[in-house]
């Protein structure tokens, strides 16, 4: 066929695509999407699933290694079979939180984080990119192979010349259909039915080659197994571990391709759709792979040997005169190839633009206090550029790996570098332990370990890996080598890698998720995703609306544009019976408009604004978060004014009391003063008097003057011993005095002691009872003060002992170290209610001058007494006034108490 | 977040579609190890085993299990709509 005929069909069919499309996406925006949201497109649309490397690879792959090629087939179709297990409920988180790509998935579940939408974003890109490549080679190959006429056609045999054509129009295709408009879900009916449409195209090629195979060339399907077991090779024996390896891994590829997740979840508009994919998928690769080992078999028995067994669904017919079939066959390939480049380098732009542009943008826009503007202009550019990017780099790998064999491999290797997305998409659905932390590092390391074992040894040893990296491991460590880490030989370099790098991404997954702590947004988030069946319908609705239409009318303008967003506002107002832009604003109409800024700005943001413009009773996580961390501020300066007032308060008491002792010291000093002056003036006064008297002397008799000088020097001489007293008394409270211990008889300071009394009232005659043998102890203590003490009491007997035979009776007991003295007389005692104010200063009960006392006498003798290290006591209830005495019997050399308090 | 307990006793209906949604997650286990069997098998005087007749065996299991997926989700399509009082779409 020439050149030029073929290159006019592949217009003409891609002009039936973008009819098609065009019409999806028309009768969309008409409302009459119906038949295009049924389950059969979106069946029909999951076959993305199978590039070109399924179309054309395929049978290559079963004629060097037989039944092999099924793996990547059957492990799909036991994730669909079993969808009631991980894909259900994987639909159904994507549509209820509007996810828009596999990276805003992961980085959604672990708390909105963006750091890993990048990291998947970067993973997709590397393991995506020479997928792309892949597919450009097989289009290039594909051209040369039936074009008849190379040397007319120049162009025909430059490959990298048609790589980049269609390179070219794919983009152009995808920027059409692809961002048209920036629309809620982030779905593209257009593209969808488009890829539906290649989807039938495809499976009808290669089905009728296969027809024509198994019934026109061989005798049916007897024949056929015959023919199969013919050209068996040693090959085709089926390994063990690359068999259950490969089935399992196509089957974690279903799951993380970034294209299969767009279809899968992104492009879902029903979960009901899902229980018809269930088997209708199966049963369309089914279809597809059910002739891939009766062509190969036929070809290898056919062809001259040494032709490529890839392009087998072509040239088969060819050689054998078909070519309309071949035509088919090639229309199928390129369908294949286009579909899965469409839909790839959707999902990466969407990636590439959502997680990496769009935020940078808006850093540095915020950086530089410039206003967000018109986001929807920008989002659009940016997908329109990303998508170009994406497929540039895959158009640029393609011309640098020279379309070498590297490539053919690389659909598989693509498959291992998107598994290590499982563990933390599986962690999201069902374990809501997983933490970010887990994920980045789950993801990091698997990823480096993919590139090291796998993807960076692909492109032949000295490319990007040195050849002595290759060969003796890296820095010549031989257990470092990509091929085999730790000696690991035995596994094959596809089983190797997914072994290793699955191994330690999940033990870092699981690792950081124990050890790490997640935040509150993305446990709210973790429990969102993984008990999403405890919540009936979509959790987030508009119960009371309280914005008016005018408020969000400008938000929206803002986000989808002007013209898109009147126009919207007056369809909803129209579709409530109203006339002008401003509808209503009921709960319809609010989930309507944030469905719509969902497709521009993403969910959580376009709930968060309508939230925070219509001010309503549901708020997404965000909010809370805020207005969380706000109360808590709130709470904290609360707390912290509380801890202040507190303070304060205990300032204040402390204060307070402070003041009450200051007072109450005051009020004591008033009173010692005012006692003191009085006991100061009382003598005062009769000296005065009496001296006053003696001035006019002459008047007096000699005997008057010596009385009136009596009195006077009986006056001073009370004075001097109240101002001694005093200054003891002062002296002892102030603990400056200085004990002259020294060991003395308790006898004889008791007898110094009622002598000196005697004194007192020397004409009231005393019988004072002793037991002279209990007072024979030595001890050793200050026996000047000790007798002072003894004295005041005796004193005091002799004065207030109103008894007509007054007694006095001493008694004396020791008890261990202690020495106890009972002073009693037979008196009238000391009333009860007074006997705790006899120790206090000033303290006379009968304020009588005759006592010739200032009532500091006890004071003192308590005083004293706690120097000592003992103490003075009244004794109640002896039959008159007691007192006991009590000290220790060695005194140490320093009196213990005061010390202590000092 | 504790479910409310689950009655003991269900409706037939909703009893036989918890077994089907327990059917279908046993459905890829069993499938699963079907699709292993080739490993295990070998022609005696060959010692390989034979492509075409694993071939058969293969697509026999991948019809079988289409068949069988198609339909349990017959029946689990009930599970999509809205759940009525008792909740059957959750687990027992």
């Amino acid at each position: 066929m020439s050149f030029n005929l073929l290159v006019l069909t592949c217009l003409a069919y891609v002009a039936l695509l973008f009819a098609v499309a065009s019409l999806a996406e028309r009768s969309a925006e008409e409302g009459r999407a119906g038949w295009l949201r049924s389950p059969l497109v979106y069946t029909l649309s999951l076959s993305v699933y199978c590039t070109a490397w399924t179309f054309y690879g395929a049978v290559g792959y079963a004629a060097r290694s037989g039944l092999e090629f099924m793996t990547i087939y059957l492990g799909p179709t036991l994730v669909f079979v079993g969808w009631w297990v991980i894909l259900r409920k994987l639909v159904r988180i994507g549509r209820e939180n509007r996810v828009t790509s596999i990276a805003d998935f992961i980085s959604s579940r672990y708390g909105k984080s963006n750091l890993l939408g990048v990291i998947v974003t970067v993973l997709c890109i590397s393991a995506g990119t020479p997928y792309i490549a892949l597919q450009l080679q097989s289009i290039a190959q594909s051209f040369t192979v039936f074009v008849t006429d190379l040397d007319t056609a120049p162009v025909a045999g430059d490959r990298t010349l048609i790589a980049l054509w269609v390179a070219i129009g794919l983009a152009f295709f995808t920027i059409v259909f692809g961002t048209r408009n920036l629309d809620a879900n982030e779905q593209h009916h257009g593209v969808v039915t488009a890829i539906a449409l290649e989807a039938v195209v495809k499976l009808v090629a290669l089905l009728a080659v296969g027809v024509f195979v198994v019934w026109g060339v061989a005798g049916g399907p007897a024949d056929i197994l015959a023919r199969i077991d013919a050209q068996a090779l040693p090959d085709w024996q089926i390994q063990p571990g690359r068999w259950t390896g490969l089935i399992l891994l196509s089957a974690i590829a279903i799951i993380t391709l970034p294209r299969m997740f767009q279809v899968l979840v992104v492009e879902n508009v029903d979960d009901k759709h899902l229980a018809t994919a269930s088997w209708a998928f199966p049963a369309y690769l089914f279809a597809i792979s059910l002739f891939v080992l009766p062509i190969a078999a036929l070809g290898m028995e056919l062809m001259p040997a040494g032709s490529n067994p890839d392009m087998f669904v072509m040239t088969l017919p060819l050689a054998l005169g078909r070519d309309d079939l071949a035509l088919l066959a090639f229309l199928g390939g390129f369908s294949a190839a286009t579909s899965m480049v469409i839909v790839a380098s959707l999902a990466l732009a969407t990636m590439v633009s959502n997680h990496i542009v769009v935020p940078l943008w808006l850093a540095l826009r915020a950086a530089n206090g410039q206003d967000t503007g018109n986001m929807r202009l920008l989002v659009l550019n940016v997908r329109r550029l990303s998508i170009s990017i994406v497929l540039g780099f895959g158009y640029l790998y393609y011309v640098m790996s020279g379309g070498s064999e590297a490539l053919a491999a690389i659909g598989l290797i693509a498959f291992v570098g998107m598994a290590q997305t499982l563990p933390a998409l599986l962690g999201a659905l069902f374990w809501r332990g997983a933490s970010r932390t887990g994920a980045a590092l789950g993801l990091i390391s698997g990823a480096a370990l993919w590139a090291y074992t796998l993807l960076l040894p692909s492109f032949g040893p000295g490319v990007v890996l040195p050849a002595h990296v290759m060969a003796d491991g890296l820095f010549g460590l031989p257990w470092l080598r990509p091929y085999s880490l730790f000696g690991l030989t035995t596994l094959d370099p596809l089983l190797h890698a997914l072994f290793w790098s699955l191994l330690v991404n999940v033990l870092a997954f699981c690792i950081g998720s124990f050890l790490s702590f997640p935040s509150p947004i993305e446990r709210v988030q973790g429990a969102l995703f993984v008990n999403v069946y405890d919540r009936p319908g979509p959790a987030r609705s508009w119960s009371r609306p309280m914005a008016q239409a005018e408020d969000l009318l400008p938000v929206a303008q803002r986000i989808i544009g002007v013209k898109s967003a009147q126009a919207f506002f007056q369809a909803q107002a129209e579709g409530q019976g109203k006339a002008g832009f401003l509808p209503d604003i009921t709960p319809e109409f609010l989930e309507a408009l944030e469905l719509k800024l969902a497709g521009s700005v993403g969910a959580a943001t376009a709930h968060a604004m309508i939230a925070q413009s219509a001010g309503t009773a549901v708020v997404s996580v965000e909010d809370l978060m805020a207005v969380a961390s706000e109360t808590a501020q709130i709470m904290e300066y609360s707390s912290q004014l509380e801890a202040k007032s507190e303070e304060l308060t205990r300032t204040a008491r402390k204060l307070r009391e402070a003041n009450d002792k200051l007072r109450k010291l005051s009020v004591q000093k008033d009173a010692f003063l005012s006692q003191i002056s009085h006991e100061l003036r009382t003598p005062m006064t009769s000296i005065r008097a009496f001296s006053e008297i003696m001035m006019e002397a002459d008047s007096l008799s000699p005997e008057e003057q010596a009385h009136f000088a009596q009195v006077i020097h009986d006056e001073s001489i009370r004075l001097t011993r109240l101002l001694d007293d005093l200054l003891d008394l002062s002296v002892l409270e102030h603990g400056q005095v200085q004990l002259d211990v020294a060991p003395a008889n308790l006898r004889k300071l008791l007898d110094q002691a009622v002598t000196s009394s005697k004194s007192v009232q020397a004409n009231r005659m005393f019988r004072i009872i002793r037991s002279r043998d209990d007072e024979e102890i030595m001890v050793t203590t200050d026996g000047g003060r000790l007798t002072q003490v003894f004295i005041n009491i005796l004193s005091n007997a002799r004065k207030y002992c109103t008894a007509e035979t007054p007694e006095i009776y001493i008694q004396v007991r020791q008890m261990q170290d202690m020495i106890e003295i009972d002073f009693t007389d037979n008196g009238a005692g000391i009333p009860t209610e007074s006997q705790a104010l006899i120790f206090e200063k000033f303290a006379r009960l009968t304020d009588s001058l005759h006592a010739g006392g200032a009532g500091l006498g006890l004071a003192i003798c308590r005083e004293i007494m706690q120097k000592l290290g003992g103490d003075i006591i009244y004794v109640p209830g002896q039959g008159g006034a007691s007192f006991r005495v009590s000290f220790p019997r060695v005194l140490a050399a320093r009196a213990p108490r005061r010390e202590a308090a000092e | 977040m504790k479910p409310p307990a689950s009655p003991p006793f269900l409706a037939r209906n909703s009893y036989r579609l918890r077994r089907l949604m327990d059917a279908a997650r046993f459905l890829p286990v069993f499938g699963f190890v079907l699709m292993l069997l080739p490993l295990m098998r070998e022609d005696p005087a060959t010692g390989t085993g034979s492509a075409a007749s694993e071939w058969a065996y293969l697509f026999a299991v991948w019809l079988v299990l289409i068949l069988a997926t198609a339909l349990m989700a017959r029946g689990l399509r009930k599970a999509f709509d809205p759940p009525k009082a008792p909740d059957p779409a959750r687990k027992d």
